[in-house]
């Protein structure tokens, strides 16, 4: 009866749920068994051969290793920093709005924007290379850029600055739903501040580490205008990412190749969407249990 | 409590005095570095943007401009060069101007839509649609990329052309990258209004459009301003799709960025890259600094961006 | 009887707000106060001070003889119980119970021995391996005094305990309550906003009103010799009835109908504008009317059955007066009836200072 228009007004949303998202990773996963080119003329149904070249193509392996040390050292650097930033700022301190809008603008800029100005600062001519030297410090060597071995930690340093704000936000708003009376009840057990974070506030706090982490990795596994902007995917393949191998491949008329590897970047996402059930099960039972 | 008061016997009484412990300066010290480390960039920028290279050189980024000068914003803006055009960024602000005026208001009514029929007028399959749209939110581009160069290019304009490469196209794109997150934003901020208003409204008569426009609209002025600050700063820092989708004649303004930056001949020019780069942030910055609070507000739903 | 806890002049601002002002009260060792005033009152900033969770601006906390303004809240010698409970969620109930005495360094056989007396007391035993979600409201509540029980202290502080428990609980843990005081003999302030609870627990009542102690006395004389209007007219349900007036050489004159007060109990001086207050159980109907001092005939206009008894609404000189009869008792809308009260067992205030007279 009176649903009609509640599923003409949603048809926008099913079209999309439907037709981009279940029909077009669909599409892409058939598309990586088979050898198109760019259009889908005289296609064949080649199996797995896509994913053997993949595997077996230096600069993929070489995304998938940065991926890697680049999500570890990000995602760690902006949980770690992002949790004391939260619990400094949790301590009833002065200017606390000023703090939190330094903290959070370089949010507001663009991947690009970030990966400019900090080619800037690690340019070993011009930037805080040069401005250390000119201090007096002559051997001072700070310029990850322009080496491939480093050149991937130098990218971390720039998405930090980026995204360690939001993680501390996120943090910070979990710590901030705390109880405040679990806090008292610790105060008149007398249990030290830092102890009440490590074994009372900290595990409360499940929920917003979770929030911050899934975002974080989400945003690891698309990294790419970082990249472009940054490094260019250079020194030579140092900072390439599967995002920009699968991008690549697409410009270079090799599709089939490029949804081969966006096929494999759909894991992560895949594994912590499980995860997610896992953890919801798993609370439903132990409420089940309660009752 | 003081050694002298104990001495002379008196008790204590009010406020506990408070020392400076160095816990507390130790919290500051961490804040204050902290603090400068986001604020070096911003400050480079804008130094390096009002200077000329050679005051750069020699490690001076941080000095501040001997005659600061707004020449590298006006070529920048103007007559910075991309490959063989010399037009400067200009051309990419009015594009993202489009494609953000146009993107902004069309996400939003659609995904307003979408939350408030998942929060009032539930119907089979809608959590399920709901459930796929918000697992869209976490699937990287990538995957995605090709499917839609794909569809974009099979719908034939009457005009000729198709739609992918054209304003039409990466405005449909925005669209849809938008839509899971502010539907989620929306359908949470339905679902924590009261039933009984809904329910009030039915009583009354009204159906899905007259309760939509008449009860919930004018309800949601604060929720949609934090949708339009999420969506502004997202579709204006976007990068990949404009990169991909908007053809050559729609380039937004951090596409047309990249290419000014990737173009520089011989030594690199930062102070023209400098400027070109606070151009483009503005934008957002002001939107940021505007803002504030609404901003924040806006970051745990939709914090997922490229 | 030893005083356990003494507050002398205590100052709570934030700013220009006076949260508490020059409070003073002295608590005798066993006593069980009750801190009731509706929200806002600064009972629960009273509790929180004595806690040590506040600093306060003025004034002095003793505690069991001893000066602890500048305490820190786990020197106090105090327990506290929560109104949303407040146990650790991760932690088993046998760890939310001993986890204060573990950072303290306690010697285990002592924490488990202390553990082990307080689930004893509270019958928690077959709870202590569970967690928190595990458990329902009264028993997260009982676990809660626990962790107040093994800190073995003198003063027990409850900060609402049972507001988020649903009635019938409320009633049971209520009485739970009062047993483990009568075992214990602890000093217990208790801070709520319901007045059974006040009534049923409190050895005596301090009623609060911006950050003022209004009437400190044994629920008994509260109910019955109430010291102002507030107190008179936050305590009692339905609530007290109040006619105003004049009051000259021992009579009370409310819109020309004259209420001769018979042997009140005046103190200071009685004449000028007053209030006369009437419990509605004090006022009675039909046959029990006529033993009244003072009778008068009036319409019932609207009658509430209570089951246990019936509340009914009539007027007097214009103004509402409620009475509560027994359940028995026939009252109809519309119905003449003869009513009548004892003006002895009311009471009169000063209508300007609000003041018992």
């Amino acid at each position: 009866m009176g649903k009609l228009p509640a599923i003409i007004g949603t048809l926008p949303m099913m079209i999309v749920a439907i037709g981009v998202f279940v029909i077009g990773i669909a599409f892409t996963v058939v598309l990586s068994f088979t050898n198109t080119k760019f259009f889908l003329i005289n296609i064949d149904f080649v199996g797995m051969r896509q994913y053997d070249i993949l595997w077996s193509t230096p600069r993929w392996l070489q995304s998938v290793a940065n991926i890697w040390l680049y999500g570890f050292g990000h995602i760690g650097l902006c949980v770690v920093l992002g949790f004391l930033l939260a619990v400094a700022m949790d301590q009833r301190i002065r200017g606390e709005d000023t703090f939190r809008t330094i903290f959070l603008y370089p949010f507001a800029l663009s991947a690009v924007i970030t990966g400019l100005v900090w080619q800037l600062m690690l340019d070993p001519i011009w930037g805080l290379q040069a401005y250390v030297r000119s201090l007096g410090f002559a051997d001072f060597t700070f310029a990850p850029l322009a080496n491939g071995s480093t050149a991937l930690y130098g990218m971390i340093i720039a998405s930090t600055w980026n995204g360690v704000g939001v993680t501390m936000a996120i943090l910070l708003a979990g710590l901030r739903g705390v109880d405040e009376e679990i806090w008292k009840a610790a105060k008149i057990d007398g249990i030290p501040t830092w102890r009440t974070y490590i074994s009372i506030v900290i595990p409360m706090m499940r929920g917003a580490t979770a929030t911050a982490l899934v975002l974080l990795v989400v945003n690891t596994v698309r990294t790419f205008d970082i990249v472009i902007a940054m490094t260019g995917g250079g020194p030579g393949i140092s900072t390439q990412m599967p995002a920009t191998y699968v991008i690549d491949s697409i410009n270079a008329r090799n599709v089939a190749q490029g949804t081969a590897g966006a096929t494999v970047m759909l894991l992560p996402i895949a594994a912590l969407i499980l995860l997610q059930a896992f953890f919801r099960w798993r609370a439903a039972r132990i409420k089940a249990r309660a009752v | 409590m003081s050694a002298a008061t104990t001495t002379y016997g008196v008790e204590p009484s009010g406020p506990k005095p408070r020392r400076v412990t160095p816990a507390r300066i130790g919290i500051y010290a961490f804040l204050i570095v902290a603090a400068i480390f986001f604020l070096i960039p911003l400050a480079v920028m804008i130094l390096t943007s009002m200077k000329p290279m050679d005051e750069i050189r020699g490690g001076n980024i941080f000095a501040l401009p001997l005659n600061p000068t707004l020449d590298y914003w006006v070529k920048a803006w103007s007559s910075a060069c991309t490959g063989r055009d010399c037009n400067g960024l200009a051309p990419g602000f009015f594009n993202s101007m489009k494609i953000t005026l146009l993107a902004v208001p069309i996400s939003i009514i659609l995904s307003m839509l979408n939350g408030y029929a998942l929060s009032f007028w539930r119907f089979r399959g809608s959590e399920l649609m709901f459930g796929l749209l918000v697992f869209g939110a976490f699937v990287p581009f990538q995957v995605l990329v090709y499917p839609i160069i794909f569809a974009l290019s099979s719908v034939k304009l009457p005009w000729g052309g198709t739609l992918f490469g054209t304003l039409p196209g990466i405005v449909i794109v925005h669209s849809i990258f938008g839509m899971p997150i502010l539907t989620l934003l929306f359908r949470n901020f339905f679902a924590s209004l009261p039933g009984e208003l809904f329910k009030a409204a039915r009583v009354d008569g009204a159906g899905f459009w007259r309760i939509f426009f008449s009860v919930m609209l004018p309800m949601s002025v604060p929720i949609t301003i934090v949708a339009v600050i999420l969506q502004v700063t997202g579709i204006w820092n976007d990068f990949i799709f404009g990169l991909v989708f908007a053809g050559r004649e729609n380039l937004p303004m951090t596409v047309q960025l990249n290419n000014i930056v990737r173009t520089s001949t011989g030594t690199v020019e930062y102070s023209t890259n400098m400027a070109a780069t606070i151009l483009t942030g503005a934008v957002p910055l002001i939107v940021y600094f505007v803002s504030g609070k609404w901003f924040v507000r806006g970051i745990a739903a939709g914090a997922v961006k490229g | 009887m030893a005083t356990s806890v003494q507050i002398k002049d205590l100052s709570l601002n934030y700013g220009a707000v006076k949260v508490l002002d020059r409070l003073n009260l002295d608590i005798a060792d066993g006593e069980f106060i009750v801190l009731l005033g509706p929200s806002g009152c600064g009972k629960s900033t009273l509790l929180n001070c004595i806690a040590g969770l506040l600093d306060v601006s003025e004034g002095q906390i003793h505690i069991s003889g001893k000066n602890v303004t500048w305490e820190e809240p786990k020197d106090r010698g105090i327990g506290m119980v929560f109104q949303s409970y407040a146990l650790y969620p991760q932690m088993t109930v046998e760890r939310n119970l001993s986890f204060g005495l573990r950072v303290a360094g306690m010697p285990k056989p002592e924490i488990e021995s202390r553990v082990k007396r307080a689930s004893e007391i509270l019958q928690i035993e077959p709870l202590l391996k569970r967690k928190p979600v595990e458990l329902s409201g009264g028993q997260r509540q009982r676990v809660a005094i626990g962790r107040a029980l093994v800190r073995d202290v003198d003063v027990f502080l409850f900060d609402e305990p049972l507001s988020n428990l649903d009635a019938k609980l409320r009633n049971d843990l209520r009485v739970e309550i009062k047993r483990l005081h009568q075992r214990l003999k602890n000093t217990m302030i208790y801070v709520t906003h319901d007045q059974i609870e006040a009534m049923t627990l409190a050895d005596r009542i301090a009623i609060m009103k911006n950050g003022v102690i209004q009437q400190l006395d044994n629920p008994h004389t509260i109910y019955n010799k109430p010291t102002n209007l507030f107190v008179a007219d936050f305590i009692g349900s339905p609530s007290m009835n109040f006619l105003k007036g004049d009051l000259a050489d021992g009579t009370f004159t409310t819109n020309g109908v004259s209420v001769p007060m018979g042997s009140y109990g005046f103190v200071g001086s009685p004449n000028g504008k007053a209030v006369l207050g009437i419990r509605p159980e004090h006022v009675q109907v039909g046959e029990d009317a006529r033993k009244m001092p003072f009778q008068f005939e009036s319409e019932i206009e609207i009658v509430e059955p209570m089951g246990a008894e019936t509340v009914a609404w009539t007027t007097l000189a214009g103004q509402s007066l409620t009475l509560r009869a027994d359940a028995e008792v026939d009252l109809q809308p519309g119905q003449k009836i003869l009513v009548g009260f004892d003006p002895a067992r009311g009471s009169v205030f000063n209508a300007e200072s609000g003041n018992r007279i």
